[in-house]
């Protein structure tokens, strides 16, 4: 690819449309993906997996597969018992938090179908393929626990018997307790109205587009592991815990990585596998998942049931919101599971100023694949029931739903303001973000044409669907983190090294999969030290390169990562101005510096950064106490999260015949804060909001009553493709974040966090005339279609009793609930 | 074993196969020509696609002897004298690529598309790509860049090169950006 060279200080580098530099690679197939890794006597690794959901493991028998041709080992979890440890889980969101040993592989018991119980190291993929079919188990069936309800019941079939209960942990929060506001209870008691939902988060899987990837390559007693992963640098550090080996004789890199979402934020089972294969062996051990392999085994995201009570006057203000919480932790814990309801704890009550607020959760172990974060992790769950319910009140009230919004969201004028579950939001502004929403979506017109389909009883319903929403990104601060019980810190690291050239070489700690850091860092480093875009290098993901981070999750990388490499550039230029003023012989005083030079105010005397640099790397005359090269590193830690926010608003048609439903428009305003590259920013909201419109509509991760996973491929796993989404029209608006230099917050999970509530509020006041008052995601057609005739039978009933057509049911149950079943 | 002559990115390769073994299969671990990658194992998601004799197929519902004495273009043979292909040029130009994974499927599958439908309304591009799962980019970007490459395609356009930085790409999103200043803090 030819590049235009740039020069430096032409036109500013932030908010500037820079295409990427990552690209050049990935269109010509010269990608460093793990799995197109080869290393002299490598082995292949394949993994034998449970077909049962719960059950003793009686008998294994390896023999003939450890004679099969090409085998180097077969090996059991008994086998592996004393070296596996057991999977980390970094965060114990209570002290009384029961824990599981959660093995690599399965030893003796296994607890979700998919559970790795024996593998295969062979000289080719397709030999140790081969080899797992001759391995021989006898399985003694237990009772699998799928029901999070039941599964809490005193005499339920226990996951992990040694534990004497299903229950993980119970954690709460309470405004009145908390001393943030009034008491939920009393608001409740009090209430001119009040509405009860219940809502069930469906299991989603991450489903990421590379399958994940492992290569170990043992070598004397240093170990490089290359991995498909989201946490290099986490990784890290828990092998060497989970293992007992020294942290510094570890080695992880992440390669190109093909995706993540949460997905890759894992210390995996078969990450710990293969580390100890090459181990035992001496030799590079390679694995590569198959996309069943995914399904069942990768950690599944959401599955929550959400009770949630709202109080309110009849004008529309809000009073209480209280949230009870079930949520599905499958059957071991992984890195972050616990803590991923309580991300959404600390977010139900979103934009509102609600006074009172009470919020509890009780995370349950069953016999499924066990969840972790999924894109956004806790607080789409936590934005789709508050605007749900913000809708359901509007109905109640018969307010229109955005006015209901305006009536108790924060002014843009109220700004820091402490939110009732105790965090400071530190600026926003909702008005704008919906004026320009509105603006650019029609809102009045489809409402005309809504009422004008309904008067003429078309088969095909239009509704219009509302989401403002806010998300708390930035991870960091770590004393926050502390607080909340995390394991770790949130801070990110980087360092600038001015090379003796004159080129520019940044390292990072964070570790992208698709998110354009090496363009935005490079953006970033090159404005703020002058130099030019295509000078600077950026190197991520190899904790030998890069040896401190955090790595990538949350939408921490900008606003943690990339502030930490704005602190170190101005290091490096405090430290060249030092050597500049020496070099000059003048004060520091006299110089100023702009575009990559140091300049000695009035006159024409100056010097630039690579002289500097050169000046450094020579060191044959550097002041005083000034260390050898332009280099410098630094640590950031943010005093508080940053909290993007912003408006959706979607138009559906609902065919009321077939349950089909199509989004005719969609638009979003999206405040992310200040922007470095509008065109990167544009495509992480298209990709978030195709992965939330897919959990409205398409994505559900189905269980059978014997706790097999039925949607393991493709086929059943419905991923949207280009056909089933529409063109979105996507705006922003820019508040500054006041938590970093730059007013950065975070623009990865936005869509995902904004755009199911928004489809499903959509769906539901395409029908709300028909007496549907909630449909349970995925809005599948069949459930559509059972929405719609449950309702008309039941407003036929209600019709002869005397009621009218589209009698509400607010108050009530989950009157989907009953309509249940799977598509 | 069944021995195989196939003429790959405009080499010829004669190599023994096992019956068994997928084209996938073949490009990647016998050739090493990794820039085809494998995402699922239900030919469902496109992250394989190549041409046989210039048409798209899912190189993994195909086998290596059924290529025997056939002609396989991947992504790795597109890029002539250094040159991108105007497809590949689109995509880069129009950010139609996030983590890259779908990417090599996604541009083998739109040549396909465009030598079926040369200028294809966003319908027809959408409905082309059906076959061909992504992850990252929720597509719009993707419809963009093949509807780019098709102009840049017809007969008499301009040969393809870099478009200056200056040009924004084509996109739909109003890039009105208001900006509300709250008086950030500067550390
Ligand atoms: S790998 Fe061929 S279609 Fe998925
Ligand atoms: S760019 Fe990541 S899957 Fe398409």
């Amino acid at each position: 690819m030819t590049a235009t060279p740039t020069t430096p200080g032409a036109e500013p580098e932030l908010g500037r449309a820079r295409k990427r530099k990552e690209d050049a690679r990935l269109i010509t197939g010269s990608t460093r993906w793990t799995d197109n890794m080869t290393l002299p006597g490598m082995l292949h690794l394949a993994v034998l997996r449970s077909p049962v959901a719960h059950a003793r493991i009686t008998a294994i028998d390896t023999a003939e597969a450890r004679r099969m041709s090409g085998v180097h080992a077969a090996l059991t979890g008994r086998d592996l018992a004393d070296e596996q440890g057991s999977l980390p889980c970094a965060w114990p969101i209570t002290e009384d938090m029961k824990a599981p040993q959660a093995p690599s592989m399965a030893v003796d018991e296994v607890r979700f179908a998919g559970e790795a119980v024996a593998v295969v190291a062979a000289r080719s993929a397709a030999e140790a393929r081969d080899a797992l079919d001759t391995i021989d188990i006898d399985y003694e069936d237990l009772p699998a626990v799928l029901d999070m309800e039941s599964a809490l019941d005193g005499d339920s079939p226990l996951v992990h018997s040694e534990l004497g209960t299903n229950r993980n942990a119970t954690w709460t929060f309470d405004s009145a307790e908390a001393g943030t506001g009034g008491d939920v209870e009393q608001a409740l008691a009090e209430a001119e109205v009040r509405v009860e939902r219940t809502f069930r988060q469906q299991r989603l899987i991450p489903a990421f587009m590379e399958p994940r990837s492992v290569l170990v390559d043992p070598t004397g007693e240093q170990f490089t592991m290359y991995s498909a992963t989201q946490v290099p640098h986490i990784l890290r550090t828990m092998l060497a815990m989970t293992l007992g080996v020294a942290e510094q004789k570890i080695r992880v890199i992440a390669p190109d990585v093909g995706g993540g979402f949460g997905g890759k934020l894992q210390v995996t089972p078969e990450e710990v596998i293969a580390f100890l294969l090459a181990q035992r062996l001496g030799r590079p051990v390679k694995w590569t998942e198959t996309r069943s392999e995914t399904m069942v085994s990768g950690h599944h995201g959401r599955d929550q049931v959400q009770k949630l009570a709202l109080s309110a006057r009849r004008d529309g203000t809000v009073t209480g919101l209280k949230v009870e919480l079930l949520a599905d932790m499958g059957a071991y814990l992984r890195l972050v599971t616990p803590g991923v309801p309580i991300l959404g704890g600390l977010m139900f009550n979103s934009i509102y100023k609600f006074p009172a607020y009470h919020f509890s959760c009780t995370n349950v172990f069953t016999t499924k694949t066990p969840t972790d974060a999924y894109r956004g992790a806790g607080r789409p769950e936590a934005t789709f029931a508050i605007e749900r319910m913000m809708d359901e009140l509007a109905a109640e009230l018969d307010m229109d739903p955005l006015e209901l919004r305006r009536k108790n969201w924060i002014g843009h004028d109220e700004f820091p303001f402490t939110t009732v579950a105790g965090l400071t939001y530190d600026s926003g502004d909702y008005e704008a973000a919906t004026d320009r929403a509105l603006e650019l979506f029609d809102y009045r017109q489809l409402r005309a044409e809504q009422q004008r389909r309904r008067q003429q009883g078309d088969a095909v319903q239009l509704g219009i669907g509302v989401s403002t929403f806010t998300e708390m990104c930035g991870l960091a601060p770590s004393r926050v983190l502390g607080s909340l019980s995390y394991g770790a810190g949130g801070w990110e690291h980087a360092q600038i090294r001015v090379l003796p050239t004159g080129k520019v070489e940044v390292v990072t700690g964070v570790s992208p999969h698709g998110q354009g850091h090496v363009t935005a860092w490079s953006q970033i480093v090159a404005e703020r030290l002058g130099v030019s875009f295509d000078d600077v290098e950026v190197l991520h993901g190899d904790t030998q390169s890069s040896p401190r981070g955090m790595d990538t999750y949350g939408s921490r990388s900008l606003a943690v990562g990339g502030i930490a490499a704005v602190q170190a550039t101005d290091k490096v230029i405090e430290k060249a101005k030092t050597i500049a003023a020496h070099m000059l012989e003048c004060s520091e005083d006299d110089l100023e510096f702009s575009g990559g030079r140091f300049g000695v105010r009035g006159t024409d005397q100056g010097t630039g950064l690579a002289d500097i640099a050169l000046a450094a790397f020579a060191a044959h005359d550097l002041p005083e106490g000034v260390e050898p090269n332009l280099d410098a590193e630094a640590s950031f830690d943010p005093e508080n999260f940053s909290f993007p926010h912003g408006t959706h608003l979607c138009a559906t048609e609902v065919d009321t015949e077939t349950g089909a439903v199509r989004i005719r428009s969609y638009v979003c305003v999206d405040d992310v804060g200040t922007v470095v590259n509008p065109l990167i920013v544009e495509g992480q909201v298209h990709g978030g909001l195709a992965q939330g419109i897919a959990q409205a509509l398409y994505e559900d991760a189905v269980y059978d009553e014997d706790g097999t996973l039925t949607t393991a491929t493709f086929a059943d796993y419905l991923v949207p493709s280009a056909a089933d989404l529409p063109d979105f029209t996507t705006d922003r608006t820019e508040t500054r974040a006041t938590s970093n230099p730059l007013g950065v917050k975070g623009v990865g999970e936005a869509g995902t966090i904004a755009s199911t509530p928004a489809v499903v509020n959509a769906v539901v006041d395409a029908l709300r005339h028909l007496g549907v008052d909630d449909v349970e995601m995925p809005c599948s057609p069949q459930r559509v279609w059972r929405a719609v005739t449950g309702a008309r039978g039941s407003s036929a009933v209600a019709a002869e009793a005397g009621g009218g057509l589209g009698s509400m049911n607010t108050g009530g149950g989950f009157a989907a609930g009953s309509q249940g079943g799977s598509r | 074993m069944p021995r195989i002559t196939v003429n790959v990115d405009g080499t010829a390769y004669t190599d023994e196969v096992q019956p068994r073994t997928l084209l996938v299969q073949y490009l990647r671990e016998q050739l090493g020509k990794v820039g085809t990658v494998v995402g699922c194992d239900t030919s469902n998601c496109g992250a394989c696609t190549v041409h046989l004799d210039g048409h798209s197929v899912k190189s993994c519902s195909v086998l290596a002897v059924q290529a025997d004495g056939h002609e396989v273009t991947t992504i790795e043979g597109l890029a002539r004298d250094g040159q991108l292909h105007p497809m590949q040029q689109a995509f880069h130009d129009n950010h139609a690529l996030q983590c890259g994974f779908c990417t090599p499927g996604m541009i083998m599958q739109s040549l396909d598309l465009l030598a079926d439908t040369p200028e294809p309304d966003e319908q027809q591009v959408r409905e082309g790509l059906e076959g061909n799962l992504c992850r990252c980019t929720g597509y719009q970007n993707i419809v963009r860049a093949v509807q780019d490459a098709s102009r840049r395609m017809q007969p008499g356009a301009a040969p393809p090169m870099e478009q200056s930085e200056q040009t924004p790409a084509p996109r739909t999103s109003t890039e009105q950006v208001r900006t509300q200043a709250t008086g950030g803090h500067q550390s």
